[in-house]
C-alpha cells in the first residue's frame, strides 16, 4: 500500500512539473510569434465574407461618426471561422452557416492608436432575431488599450477552466458511480445534462417560476427521470443477467432516443435561461466573472463537498462504495444492492442535471445536442481519474476542464476538445487504470 | 398518397450507394464485433478516413482512382493500428470509449479551419470524380428496369459498390471458415482459453481490427463516389446507425450485415416518405421537420429493442452468442 501511494504521488508531481515546464516555455514561443502583429495580415477579404450562407451578421465600425477602414472582425465559434476587414465606409458583413448564437470579435489591434472598444467588450455573443440578418455594433471611444499579457490570459482561462471542470465533475461523478456499481458505461448519461437544462428552461421560462426555484425543481425532475429509467429499463435488464456490452448498446439506443426527442421538442434553436449572458465583472488582475459564474462555482463546490461527505460518512454512501468495490461481497454482507443502485441512479441523474443547468449558463445556451458535445469529455474525465471511482472523476474532470479552456491559448479553439480526447488516449497508453484507479480493475 | 412513387423511392434505396456503404461498414463491424467481440464505436472515423483518404489523394496527390483508394485503405489500417495499441489489451468497454473518441477527433480535425488548405474544413471536398468516372466501362445513356433506372455514372458507382460488397462478403466468409477465423471466434468466446493454447490474442485482435477497419473505409469510399465528402456526415450517429443495421441482420453472420443494411435503408426511406405525408394529411400532429426527426427516435428505439429481445438479429443463430461477456 505504502509503495503505491508514493508511486501515485510521484506520478502526480511529475505531471504537475511537466505542466509547469510547459507554462514557462510556451509564452516564449507565443511572444516571438506575436511580434509585428499590429498590421492586419494580408489575404483577409474586405467588406463581406461567407456570402454563400443565408444568415448574416452585419455592422458598421465608426468612431466619432468617422468610418474606420481595415478593422478586422472575426467569428471563431461553433466550429466555424471567418474574418473580414471593414471597407472604406466602415461596413462589414459575415455570413454564417447556422441560425444560432455566435461570438463575434473585433480585433482591437487593428483599430487606430488611442481608440478602443469602450462598452460591451471586443467579443460579443450575438443571436439572430426573426430574420436571417443581425446588425452588430461595437462601441468605440478614446482610451488606452489594455494589452492582456500572457499570464493574465492564462489565469483567466485557468479560472474559467476550473469553473467548467467543476460542472463537468457534477456530470462525471454520477457516470463513474453508475459504472462502479453496475459496470455500465452509460452513453445516455449526457442526456441527463441536456434534460436538466431543458427542464430548467421549461419551468423557469415556460411556467415563469423564479429561477432560484426552477433550478431545484429541474434537478429533482432529472433525479426522478434517473429513478424511472432504473425501474423501467436497467433493473429488469440486470435481473435478466444481461452482459455489459449489450447493456452499453442499449444505453446508446436510449441516448439516441432522448437526444432526438429533445430535438423534436425544441428544434435547432438555442434557448437561454433567464439571466444568462450577464455582464462580467473584473475581479483581481484580469479575472472576469459574472455574478452567475461565481454563484455557479460556489454551488458546484458546495454540492461536490456534500457528495463527498455523503460517500465518506453516511451509511448509504459507504454502502455505495462497498458495492462499487465488490457487489457480490457487499450483497453477502447484507447490503441491499438493488436499493444502492437505485439511489446511485437518482443521485447521478440529479447531479448531471445540475451540471447541465450550470453549463447552460456557462456556454451560454441550451441546445438539443449539448449533451452529445460533453459526453466524450465525461468519459475522458472518468477514465483519466480512474473509472469507477468518484474522487477520480472529480480530479479527472477538473484536469479536463482546465485542459480544454487553457489549450485554446496554443491551439485553435475549434480543436479544443481534441486536446482532451488526446489526453484520454495518452493516459490509457501509460496508466490505463487512471490517476486514482486500482490496477486490478483493468485487464 | 402516391403509392407508385413511394415504392419506386424505397426500392431505389436497396442498391443506393449509401446502402452499399452501410453494408461494407457493417461487414467490417461484423468482423470486429460479431466474430471477434471487439466493441468498435468508431465506425464513422474509419469511414471518414476512407472517404477523405480517397478524395484527398486524388485532389492533392493527383493519383488515379484505384491508387487513391489504396492510399485510403492503408490510412485506415494505420488508424486501426494506432487505436489498437493502447486499447486492445484493456477491457472491452475501454475500446468502445476510445474508438468513439478517436472518431470524434478525426471529425474535429477534418472540420477545423487549421487544415483548410487540404480539407476545405466544414464545406468538405468535391470535384475528385474525373478519374473514377473516366474509367467507366458502361455504355452511355439512361437505362435499367423499373424501379432502378440510372444513367451510366449512376450505374457505374452502384455496380462498383455491389462488386465490393460481394467481394467483401466472400472474403469475410472464407476467412471465417479458415483456421484464422476459428481463433478469432475463440477469442470472442473465451480469450483466456485461446491464450492458454499459445495464441497471440493481441496480434489476432489487431489483425481483426485492421481487417474490419479497412472494410469500413471501403464503405466510406463508396459513399464519397456520389458527390462530395463533408465532415458533418461522419458524426457518431453514423456509427450508431451502422450498428443498428448490423444488429438488425445479425452480427455473427456474413449476409446479416448486408441484408440488415438494405432493410435499414428500406425502412428509413419508407418512413422518410410516409411520416411527412401523414403529417401533411393531418394524421400525425407534427411538422415536416419533426417527421424527419421522428425517424431517428424510431432508430434508437429499434436499437434498444433489438439488443434486448433479439440480440442475434433476424438471421443470426442464437447458439452463436453475439454478445460475448
Amino acid at each position: 500500500m505504502q509503495t503505491t501511494v508514493t508511486h501515485r504521488r510521484s506520478l502526480l508531481s511529475l505531471l504537475f512539473m511537466g505542466l509547469m515546464a510547459l507554462m514557462v516555455l510556451l509564452p516564449v514561443a507565443v511572444a516571438v510569434a506575436d511580434e509585428g502583429d499590429d498590421a492586419p495580415p494580408a489575404g483577409i477579404p474586405v467588406g463581406s465574407v461567407g456570402d454563400e450562407y443565408n444568415f448574416q451578421f452585419t455592422g458598421n465600425v465608426r468612431h466619432n461618426s468617422e468610418p474606420l477602414e481595415g478593422v478586422r472582425i472575426y467569428i471563431d465559434d461553433n466550429g466555424y471561422f471567418a474574418e473580414v476587414l471593414t471597407d472604406e465606409r466602415g461596413r462589414w458583413k459575415i455570413g454564417v452557416p447556422e441560425k444560432i448564437s455566435y461570438t463575434i470579435s473585433l480585433d482591437e489591434f487593428t483599430l487606430p492608436d488611442g481608440v478602443i472598444v469602450t462598452e460591451g467588450g471586443a467579443s460579443r455573443v450575438e443571436e439572430f432575431g426573426l430574420t436571417g440578418s443581425k446588425s452588430v455594433n461595437f462601441f468605440l471611444g478614446e482610451g488606452v488599450r489594455v494589452v492582456v499579457s500572457f499570464w493574465d490570459q492564462l489565469t483567466s482561462r485557468l479560472v474559467n477552466g476550473l469553473n467548467f471542470g467543476l460542472m463537468l465533475a457534477l456530470a462525471s461523478i454520477g457516470a463513474s458511480l453508475i459504472y462502479g456499481t453496475t459496470g455500465l458505461a452509460n452513453f445516455a448519461h449526457s442526456e441527463f445534462v441536456t434534460f436538466g437544462a431543458l427542464i430548467a428552461f421549461v419551468v423557469g421560462v415556460g411556467f415563469e417560476v423564479p429561477i432560484w426555484l426552477a433550478i431545484p425543481i429541474a434537478v429533482a425532475l432529472t433525479g426522478a427521470l434517473g429513478y424511472f429509467q432504473d425501474i423501467v429499463l436497467w433493473k429488469p435488464l440486470r435481473r435478466r443477467g444481461m452482459g455489459l456490452a449489450p447493456l452499453m448498446i442499449v444505453s446508446i439506443g436510449l441516448a439516441m432516443v432522448m437526444r432526438y426527442i429533445f430535438q423534436f421538442a425544441i428544434g435547432g434553436d438555442t434557448l437561454q435561461l433567464p439571466g444568462s449572458g450577464q455582464e462580467k465583472i473584473t475581479l483581481i488582475a484580469n479575472i472576469q466573472l459574472s455574478i452567475i459564474d461565481m454563484v455557479s462555482m460556489g454551488v458546484s463546490i458546495v454540492v461536490l463537498i456534500a457528495v463527498a461527505l455523503w460517500l465518506m460518512k453516511s451509511k448509504l454512501g459507504k454502502a455505495t462504495r462497498a458495492v462499487s468495490d465488490n457487489a457480490s461481497l457487499a450483497a453477502a454482507s447484507g447490503i441491499d444492492v438493488d436499493r444502492v443502485v437505485r439511489v446511485v441512479w437518482v443521485v447521478a441523474a440529479s447531479l448531471a442535471g445540475l451540471g447541465g443547468i450550470l453549463w447552460a449558463y456557462f456556454r451560454p445556451g441550451i441546445r438539443w445536442d449539448m449533451g452529445m458535445q460533453v459526453l466524450m469529455l465525461i468519459f475522458a474525465a472518468i477514465i483519466l481519474g480512474g473509472i469507477g471511482t468518484a474522487f477520480g472523476a472529480l480530479v479527472g474532470s477538473i484536469i479536463i476542464g482546465i485542459l480544454v479552456e487553457t489549450s485554446t491559448l496554443w491551439i485553435p479553439s475549434d480543436l479544443k476538445y481534441v486536446g482532451a480526447l488526446g489526453a484520454l488516449i495518452i493516459v490509457l497508453l501509460f496508466k490505463p487504470q487512471g490517476l486514482l484507479g486500482r490496477k486490478e480493475r483493468v485487464g | 398518397m402516391d403509392i407508385f412513387g413511394l415504392l419506386q423511392n424505397t426500392l431505389n434505396w436497396l442498391i443506393h450507394p449509401q446502402t452499399l456503404a452501410y453494408a461494407l461498414a457493417a461487414l467490417g463491424l461484423a468482423v470486429h464485433f460479431g466474430y471477434t467481440g471487439l466493441l468498435n464505436m468508431g465506425v464513422a472515423g474509419f469511414m471518414a478516413i476512407g472517404a477523405y483518404g480517397y478524395a484527398m489523394s486524388v485532389l492533392h496527390l493527383g493519383l488515379p482512382w484505384y491508387l487513391a483508394m489504396l492510399v485510403a485503405l492503408v490510412a485506415a489500417a494505420i488508424f486501426a493500428l494506432i487505436l489498437g495499441i493502447p486499447t486492445l489489451r484493456l477491457r472491452a468497454d475501454y475500446l468502445a470509449i476510445v474508438t468513439l473518441a478517436a472518431a470524434e477527433v478525426v471529425r474535429y480535425l477534418l472540420t477545423t479551419t487549421v487544415f483548410d488548405e487540404w480539407t476545405n474544413s466544414a464545406d468538405g471536398l468535391a470535384q475528385y470524380h474525373d478519374s473514377f468516372r473516366g474509367s467507366n466501362p458502361l455504355p452511355e445513356g439512361t437505362y435499367g428496369i423499373w424501379p432502378w433506372i440510372y444513367n451510366e455514372q449512376g450505374w457505374w458507382m452502384r455496380v462498383f459498390g455491389i462488386l465490393l460488397v460481394a467481394g467483401a462478403a466472400w472474403w469475410v466468409w472464407s476467412l471465417m471458415r479458415s483456421p484464422w477465423g476459428r481463433v478469432i471466434k475463440g477469442i470472442r468466446e473465451d480469450e483466456d482459453a485461446v491464450r492458454a493454447l499459445g495464441k497471440n490474442v493481441f496480434g489476432y485482435k489487431m489483425q481483426s481490427l485492421i481487417f474490419g477497419g479497412v472494410l469500413a473505409a471501403l464503405g466510406g469510399i463508396v459513399i464519397s463516389l456520389q458527390s462530395a465528402v463533408v465532415p458533418s456526415f461522419y458524426q457518431t450517429n453514423l456509427t450508431f446507425m451502422v450498428w443498428t443495421a448490423l444488429l438488425l441482420g445479425g452480427a455473427a453472420t456474413v449476409f446479416g450485415p448486408i441484408v440488415g443494411s438494405m432493410l435499414f435503408w428500406f425502412v428509413m426511406s419508407l418512413l422518410d416518405y410516409a411520416l411527412p405525408a401523414l403529417a401533411n394529411m393531418g394524421i400525425l400532429p407534427i411538422s415536416n421537420i419533426q417527421a424527419g426527426i421522428l425517424r431517428f427516435i424510431i432508430v434508437g428505439v429499434a436499437l434498444m429493442l433489438l439488443v434486448i429481445f433479439r440480440p442475434q438479429g433476424l438471421f443470426g443463430n442464437k447458439k452463436e452468442l453475439t454478445f460475448a461477456k
